[in-house]
């Protein structure tokens, strides 16, 4: 199967759960599981070519000026994260199946496992470092939502943020180490990085780019500061504390610390830091581990030890530890994730995972013991079980690393480090299962149906397998080993043997059991001292830090936005006219190319009236109705001065689009008061001109200096004026561009203006549907009614005239293909038509008489536009390729019939849609209680005398 | 005239930003129109101002720039769109609020300082 397919499969499998929600549980479980099924089957494809130590490699270009290609690469290390990833995909989903309550939304919990398992896969396989980068993101924000999928528990909202926040501070980070690293090489290509260790090595920036992308591989793996994320985000439901949190997500940090090891590794500074954090890590976690009483956190802790102790041994620089990390992998990858799900199995039967209320349970639920009994071992480094065999090469390498100058230093700390680790084993096992058993569980414990443990019996038994044959995984091992290391350094040829002799590490090894039984045997007094020891409370910390953080952000934030308007513009009014100032004292002007053009008369005297207009809307704005005309006023002019400009398109849009805002604003003013009060004072009002003024000279400048000058290169209108009658058949160039050129952005538009008219429609929902419901039905108007609502001159001209508007916005649609108009106008038009019935006959009238809905209208418009566009599929042709042909039927004329056409039958559609529709909802709000619509349109109001005689009186 | 458009887009920006700068809503919308045809304008005449031929192929030889007019029709109908919206949701606050102030209220320990 194509690498493309595998990392696309969990994607688009994502979208199934959801769908499959009312099918019911089994359904949906039983789909994410054939998706996982078949991601897994198709990379088993791939095997025979990975066993032969090739690289399986697709990629296509995506953004090649930023080095970011699509690129995907399968080799024995992605391989081996790709099958752990996937196999142990299918085992937790199948558990999960089962452990999840009928109450949770199933749909929603595999959507997410599902996007998360495609990241991680994506992760693996990616060959390209910035699409790693992509899909490492893209594991931070779906974990982020599994964390937190119970939404009802505080602890679940705050591990997941806390998790959020940490991987993705960590993710920032690596962003810039990874930048880093491909301005080094000048590539973004992993194959490439790889192949450049010296040359990364001797760059001074390499120190930087290590650091950097180490914190992002920390973070993620939760080492050492940076571990204290992983117990918190526990909260989650047990599958995906098994999923993320043993298997996969942890992992990504070492596994990108196995992917970049032939190029960072082997430096002194790689070796301290890495070896040093993964140390520190291991000992820590242990011990903490060792004291935690619920049964996830000390499975947390734990994890997070096993993780320091793999990036210790990556650390080392050698081939033998980089085996050893590997092979380690596996096996934790096993125990443990049998282990939580074990803890999962008690928690779901017990409803409890605290410790102190369990104990003896190995009667009650033998299965479940025989699992984690197991699991547990192996964690705990006994013969026979697979942790043993790779804790015990943990030691050997651990015996040869000299760090700081000290060749005990890392022996003895890695021993401290299997003992307390065997301790807190042989605590779950000894403090959960063995024991009296207790008559005060919180429920009866009993062992779960196969379903659920099932996953984790499988993984056991994988454990003893490996434990006691483990030449079975060793060529696996290796072929993943040979991958790490890159052909830097050979495969060591140690053999994985259960026996090695009487060696140093067998001697550590005993030391750290039976210093784990005593740990156990003196565990009460030990707790104790725990108790009182002062420690520092991680959460604690790390809640002030952000405390802090958000503090100081809002030292910046509060002075710039506190929540006024107009100190917001006034604010970004001056930082344009700041940097406008700035390019143009520092720029240079070119010399003017253009001549000023004269001026007549007839364009002085328009000139006069915008500007008349504009001032005295200045002055007289605080009567609203005044504006209202003053700036129909400024409208209008505009539209002349399209018309002087030489163009007539503009001109009959906006003076049509002028008639319907001022309608719009009418309507809105009804409920408006009709002045606006004096409230800032003189020294405010002379600030804000002296501002807007500046503003102004600026804009004028501006304008007057690039209308005095040539484009610097020729524009592509010349290409639109060249084809545009060749290639889209039509005359009047505006329109082919708008239909056909730039087609796309029109449908965009068109879409957009649909979405804005359904947004009013919805507020106006909300509105009527609220308490201003109330309000609005006993609204007492502020001027007094006309008694005659409906003039039956008016009535009747607009009916006689309807007709006639209609055929007019039909013959400027019909023509705008070679004359002035099209789909946008005589849209504007028929909307004015039916808007002067609305007005002339009333609300009730017109509205019974209208046949479709407006929101019909809209949706017709944009999928006819739509439609015509992915029509051209079928001929083979991009998206929105328009043809036209002409015909002859007689007797008409010939008349051209383009394809363009029916796309500007769209706009015509949603524009009339979506101008209706507005104007529709303001008038709904107008209407009032106790105050039926007429039914005749001419009807006379008799209540309007009562209330006049009633104010004279 | 260029001089007249150029003088025109700027008296146009400048009392559409000293409405916008008003306390409000209705001034602030008023405002924003203004603006808009400010932008319309400056926008249509990047494409150099031209008188008498408009981009309508004929047998005449050179023509206005038609990518401009194209660009500022649907801005033009958007613009439309917007105001719209925007009337609305003033429109909305004000009849839920029975204010039509463009700015949040002043917090309380601010307006205790003032006195």
């Amino acid at each position: 199967m194509s690498l493309f397919l595998i990392v696309a499969l969990p994607f688009l499998g994502a979208l199934l759960p959801g769908l499959m929600n009312s099918a019911g549980r089994a359904a949906c479980a039983g789909v994410t599981f054939m998706v996982t099924l078949a991601t897994f089957v198709g990379l088993l494809t791939n095997l025979p070519t990975v066993l032969a130590g090739e690289l399986v490699t697709v990629g296509i270009d995506w953004m090649p000026l930023l080095g970011l290609n699509v690129t995907l690469m399968l080799d024995g290390l992605g391989f081996f994260f790709a099958c752990l990833i996937l196999g142990i995909g299918l085992l937790i989903i199948t558990y999960a199946r089962f452990y999840l309550a009928r109450e949770d939304n199933m749909g929603e919990f595999f959507t997410y496992l599902l996007l998360f398992q495609g990241a991680m896969v994506g992760i693996v396989l990616s060959d390209n470092i910035l699409l790693l980068l992509v899909f490492w993101e893209l594991t931070s924000l779906s974990s982020f939502l599994l964390i937190g999928y119970w939404k009802h528990l505080p602890e679940g909202r705050q591990g997941a943020r806390m998790a959020l926040t940490v991987t993705g501070m960590g993710g920032l980070a690596m962003i810039g180490g990874m930048m880093i690293l491909g301005q080094i090489v000048g590539s973004y290509d992993l194959s490439v990085i790889l192949q450049n260790r010296d040359l990364i090595q001797a760059d001074p920036l390499y120190l930087p780019a290590l650091i950097l992308i180490l914190l992002g591989c920390f973070t993620k793996s939760a080492q050492f500061p940076f571990h204290f994320w992983l117990p918190h985000a526990m909260a989650a439901p047990t599958p995906v504390s098994a999923y993320l949190h043993s298997a996969t997500m942890v992992k990504a940090g070492i596994f990108l610390m196995a992917r970049m090891w032939p190029v960072l590794s082997g430096t002194p500074e790689w070796f301290v830091i890495v070896t040093g954090a993964g140390l520190i890590t291991m000992v820590l976690g242990a011990v903490i581990a060792l004291f935690k009483h619920d049964l996830k956190a000390l499975l947390a802790f734990s994890t997070v030890s096993h993780l320091g102790l793999i990036t210790m041994l990556l650390g080392t620089g050698t081939a033998f530890g980089a085996m050893a990390a590997m092979f380690h992998i596996l096996n934790h990858a096993t125990f443990k994730a049998a282990l939580f799900m074990s803890a999962g199995i008690i928690d779901h039967e017990t409803h409890t995972r605290d410790i102190r209320r369990l104990g003896g349970l190995r009667h009650l639920m033998p299965i479940t013991f025989g699992i984690a009994t197991l699991a547990a071992l192996s964690m705990a480094g006994i013969p026979l079980l697979n942790g043993f065999l790779s804790k015990e090469m943990m030691l050997e390498e651990a015996t040869h690393t000299v760090l700081f100058n000290s060749p005990i230093l890392v022996p003895v700390l890695a021993t401290i480090g299997s003992l307390f680790s065997a301790a807190y084993c042989f605590r779950l096992i000894g403090h959960t299962f063995l024991g009296p058993q207790r008559d005060d569980y919180p429920a009866k414990p009993h062992d779960p149906p196969v379903g659920l443990w099932g996953p984790p019996a499988l993984l056991a038994t994988l454990v003893v397998v490996i434990g006691v044959a483990p030449f079975l995984a060793e060529p696996f091992v290796k072929l993943v080993t040979a991958s790490v290391l890159g052909g830097v350094v050979d495969v060591p040829d140690a053999h994985f043997k259960i026996w090695h002799g009487l060696t140093t590490a067998l001697y550590m090894s005993i030391i750290a059991v039976g210093g784990g039984l005593l740990m156990l045997a003196i565990f009460n007094p030990a707790l104790r001292v725990w108790d009182a020891a002062p420690r520092p409370e991680a959460k604690r910390i790390f809640d002030a830090i952000i405390a802090a953080s958000v503090s100081l952000a809002r030292k910046f934030i509060a002075p710039l936005h506190d929540g006024s308007f107009s100190r917001y513009a006034a604010i970004m009014a001056v930082t344009v006219l700041a940097v406008g100032y700035h390019a143009w004292t520092t720029g240079t002007v070119a010399p003017a190319t253009r001549i000023l053009q004269p001026t007549n008369f007839v364009q002085v005297a328009g000139w006069f009236m915008l500007v008349a207009a504009t001032v005295g809307l200045v002055f007289l704005h605080r009567d609203r109705l005044l504006s209202l005309i003053l700036i129909g006023i400024v409208g209008l002019m505009v539209s002349v001065g399209f018309v002087v400009f030489s163009a007539p398109d503009l001109a009959m849009t906006q003076l049509t689009v002028e008639v319907v805002t001022i309608i719009l604003l009418l309507l809105a003013l009804n409920f408006l008061p009709n002045k606006t009060p004096i409230e800032s004072s003189v020294t405010r009002r002379t600030i804000d001109g002296v501002i807007a003024v500046a503003v102004g000279v600026a804009a004028a400048g501006l304008s007057y200096h690039y209308m005095l000058r040539d484009t610097i290169v020729p524009s592509i209108s010349e290409y639109h004026l060249a084809n545009s009658y060749k290639g889209g058949g039509g005359t009047n160039v505006v329109n082919v561009i708008l239909v056909d050129f730039r087609g796309f952005d029109t449908f965009g538009e068109i879409i957009v203006l649909g979405i804005a008219a359904l947004l009013i429609y919805a507020l106006t929902e909300t509105l009527l549907s609220g308490p201003v419901r109330a309000r609005l039905l006993n609204r007492k108007p502020d001027q007094p009614r006309a008694g005659n609502m409906h003039p039956m001159m008016m009535v009747v001209m607009t009916r006689v005239i309807m007709p006639i508007v209609l055929m007019v916005a039909f013959y400027i649609f019909w023509r705008g293909h070679n004359e002035p108009g099209g789909g946008f106008i005589a849209g504007l038009v028929a909307s004015i038509a039916i808007v002067m019935q609305y007005m002339a006959s009333g609300f009730g009238w017109t509205s019974a008489r209208v046949r479709y809905p407006y929101h019909g209208v809209i949706g017709a418009g944009v999928l006819i536009a739509g439609l015509t566009g992915i029509g051209s599929w079928f001929f083979g042709k991009p998206f929105l390729t328009s043809d036209y042909t002409y015909v002859r039927i007689p007797p008409f004329e010939k008349f051209e019939l383009a394809t363009a056409a029916l796309f500007d039958l769209g706009v015509f559609l949603a524009v009339v849609g979506a101008v209706m529709l507005s104007l529709e909802s303001f008038s709904r709000l107008a209407r009032r209680a106790h105050v039926d619509d007429p039914d005749h349109p001419m009807d006379i109001d008799p209540s309007r005398d009562d209330e006049t005689t009633k104010a004279e009186a | 005239m260029e001089l007249l458009v150029a003088s025109a887009i700027g008296i146009l920006t400048a009392a559409g930003l000293y409405l916008v700068l008003r306390l409000r809503t209705f001034p602030v919308i008023m405002g924003v129109s203004l603006l808009t045809y400010a932008v319309n304008i400056f926008l249509f005449a990047s494409g150099r101002l031209t008188v008498g031929v408009p981009p309508i192929l004929t047998d005449a030889t050179t023509y206005t720039d038609p990518l401009p007019q194209a660009l500022v029709l649907t801005a033009i109908v958007i613009s439309f769109g917007m105001t719209a919206v925007v009337v609305m949701i003033a429109l909305g606050a004000f009849l839920g609020g029975n204010d039509d102030h463009v700015d949040d209220p002043k917090p309380e320990a601010d307006a205790g300082d003032a006195s």
